[in-house]
């Protein structure tokens, strides 16, 4: 699907430390059930931000002011379990194009990049780094500069680099996505079927 | 000629193309549908103007959200059933194959394939739905994919995607009397953390692993996903041919000969290296179940809650945060402890072994009063053959009553939810908050764990029972 070129953003981010964040707390399969992909960010770690009652729990991040921005930080081990693209167009929806981790879950992470979430893994030292940054002071700027492959804690000056998919990153710059590429590709894949 | 792994095999026999520093274009042998996953692959197609390059090679099912009695009237949840219609009508325009609801084909997708022969050695299988890797026990590679690659799968017949390393898990040995595949699995998770796998496809092997039958490999290869891999493998041996022999999808006569002889090429030659190699003992795997919120919080059913002394920091946070949903304490004794419901099913344990193994257990018993049990079979077939082997009388005698197919309270996306607070002992294969209902608490366990529970009420050890006979 087309969504919007990635090339560098600066915003400050929202916390989550908590490890192995899987995809049904990222969006409950009881969401799971639009035919259409739309409104999912409001459902965003729905059993985390709401009670029973449906009010927000106070204490959850995404529910606290003083948090905003477009990157989220997880702990180690972000988005394990269900292949669900869900989770990512919830994230994409409420509104985040950055999610930060020290580890990823394989089929989330291609999830991500297939609808134009940027995934950084960073050591598990400078993800300390980051989650101590932002607990003294909510506010702090953050740069994701993706041409350079470089994301940088702006009050510090301290920066980490992140390794990318070649391809991945001329999609993501470019607003790209593979099915277009594969349907172009219908001689050749023609050829192969036709191999013994 | 370099020696090969069964995974690198397969695999570059289905590269259609390398893209410079990219990605692989994956060629995809079979691809499977569902209703939850498909309906914005549909949709984005239609946008493009694209046509199923090959409608043939996808075959659909509903199953995530289908209601598990009375499944001869129409669905209740709007919701649910507007998916269910959107995805019989979308196999309609695109001439893909439809097993409905009710009909001799339907269940969970994973069930379906196998049974049907679909599933074969040395295919690439695909389907939008991470335990998509419960046909590797065949010898195929077979992934879980998101929904934009069910759309490339639909449109292209293909996949881009990075090649992964490869791991081999070897358990070697005989397994103890009340030991079970899924103990395996939830073993193996145990030691090696559910990121362990985490860019990997896994071979399994070894001496235990062969003497698994194709249920029992399925199973194994099902959870291989929830130590974080791609996928798991097994290479196909006679118990994999005998399986397939004689299915409806499965190679005929000269065909079959000609199948066979390819398939039976289809392993790891000897001096092929993996970037990563693991060796357990079947005899030290004992029947398992978790305390925790994720599949690699597993320990022997003998053993107490793991104390959290070793961790530091946000590991230490996070297991006490899952403790504390639990609503367990650290060195509590897992044996004896209450609990509420107790769920057979799922495309880790609903196939027709595990319902003999689970009836074969309860059979002369009664389910306890305090425990509400779903037994839900994994498709119309192992339905059928449930009551044609006469089990479906024995769970009856015992206070137990089957279901219809379907996901069920795996993911509780229909109305088979656990309410909040109560345990469930359940043979499916993730144990994360919310995941059987809000506020529920799942232990993760074999069928025969599940029923030790299922008649005493409390968190047993089926080997007490097994002992007796």
């Amino acid at each position: 699907m087309a969504y919007d070129k990635f090339t560098t953003l600066t915003s400050p981010a929202v916390p989550l430390p908590i490890e192995n964040i899987d995809t049904d707390q990222i969006i409950p399969a009881r969401f799971l059930k639009a035919v259409e992909r739309k409104g999912f960010g409001d459902n965003l770690f729905r059993d985390w931000r709401y009670d029973k009652r449906n009010q927000p729990i106070a204490d959850f991040p995404l529910n606290q002011a003083k948090y905003s921005g477009q990157i989220l930080v997880g702990g180690k081990n972000f988005g394990s379990g269900s292949s669900r693209e869900h989770a990512a167009w919830a994230i994409y929806d409420y509104g985040f194009r950055v999610v930060v981790s020290s580890f990823f879950a394989d089929i989330f992470q291609g999830n991500a990049l297939n609808n134009g979430i940027l995934p950084v893994v960073v050591s598990p030292g400078f993800l300390e780094k980051i989650f101590a940054a932002i607990e003294a002071d909510q506010g702090a700027q953050f740069e994701v500069d993706l041409q350079n492959q470089k994301f940088t804690i702006l009050k510090s000056g301290e920066s980490e680099g992140f390794s990318i998919n070649p391809y991945k990153k001329h999609c993501l710059t470019n607003g790209l996505d593979d099915i277009d590429y594969l349907i172009s590709m219908k001689e050749e894949i023609a050829e192969f079927e036709s191999l013994p | 000629m370099e020696a090969k792994t069964l995974f690198d095999e397969i695999w570059d026999s289905h590269v259609v193309k390398e893209v410079e520093g990219g990605p692989s274009v994956l060629y995809i042998d079979q691809h499977l549908i569902h209703e939850v996953t498909s309906p914005v692959a549909f949709l984005g197609m239609e946008k493009r103007g694209a046509k199923v390059l090959r409608p043939e090679k996808t075959v659909a099912t509903p199953d995530h959200n289908v209601p598990t009695i009375d499944q001869h009237l129409s669905i209740k949840d709007e919701l649910s059933r507007n998916q269910v219609e959107m995805l019989k009508r979308n196999c309609a325009k695109h001439g893909i194959v439809y097993h409905g609801l009710g009909s001799e084909g339907h269940g969970v997708v994973h069930i379906i394939g196998p049974e049907m022969g679909l599933t074969k050695p040395g295919m690439t299988i695909v389907c939008g739905d991470s335990h998509t890797s419960t046909h590797g026990a065949f010898g195929a590679i077979a992934f879980g994919i998101g929904t934009s690659e069910v759309e490339m799968v639909l449109a292209s017949q293909c996949i881009m995607q990075p090649k992964p390393k490869k791991m081999m898990i070897s358990v070697n040995g005989k397994l103890s009397k009340g030991v079970t595949a899924k103990d395996i699995a939830l073993y193996v998770i145990a030691q090696i953390t559910t990121s362990g796998g985490t860019g990997y496809f896994v071979e399994f092997a070894g001496s235990a692993i062969e003497s698994l039958s194709m249920e029992g490999r399925m199973t194994l290869c099902n959870m291989s996903i929830e130590c974080g891999a791609r996928g798991g493998m097994i290479a196909p041996d006679q118990t994999t041919f005998d399986y397939v022999k004689g299915r409806q999808f499965a190679p005929k006569d000269e065909e079959w000969e000609k199948a066979l002889a390819y398939w039976k090429t289809l392993k790891t030659d000897v001096g092929a290296v993996f970037d990563k190699v693991y060796e357990f003992d079947a005899a030290n795997i004992e029947p398992m179940i978790t305390f925790g919120t994720n599949p690699g919080m597993g320990i022997g059913i003998s053993k107490n809650v793991p104390n959290s002394d070793k961790l530091t920091g946000s590991d230490k946070l996070t297991y006490e945060k899952s403790l504390k949903y639990m609503g367990y304490a650290e060195d509590d004794r897992m044996v004896g402890k209450k609990i509420d419901y107790v769920f057979v099913g799922s495309c880790t344990n609903g196939r027709i072994e595990d319902f003999r193994a689970f009836a074969q257990f309860v059979k002369g018993k009664k389910k306890a009063d305090n425990v509400t049990a779903w037994i839900v079979p994994g498709s119309r077939a192992v339905e059928k053959q449930i009551i044609a082997e006469g089990l479906v009388e024995i769970l009856n005698e015992a206070g137990f009553e089957l279901r219809q197919p379907g996901c069920s309270a795996c993911l509780a996306m229909n109305d088979d939810k656990i309410p909040e607070g109560k345990y469930s002992v359940s043979t499916s294969n993730r144990n994360f908050e919310g995941r059987q209902g809000p506020g529920a608490r799942t232990l993760l366990a074999s069928p025969l764990t599940a029923a030790a529970a299922a008649v005493t009420g409390k968190i047993t050890d089926p080997r007490e029972f097994l002992m007796e006979s």
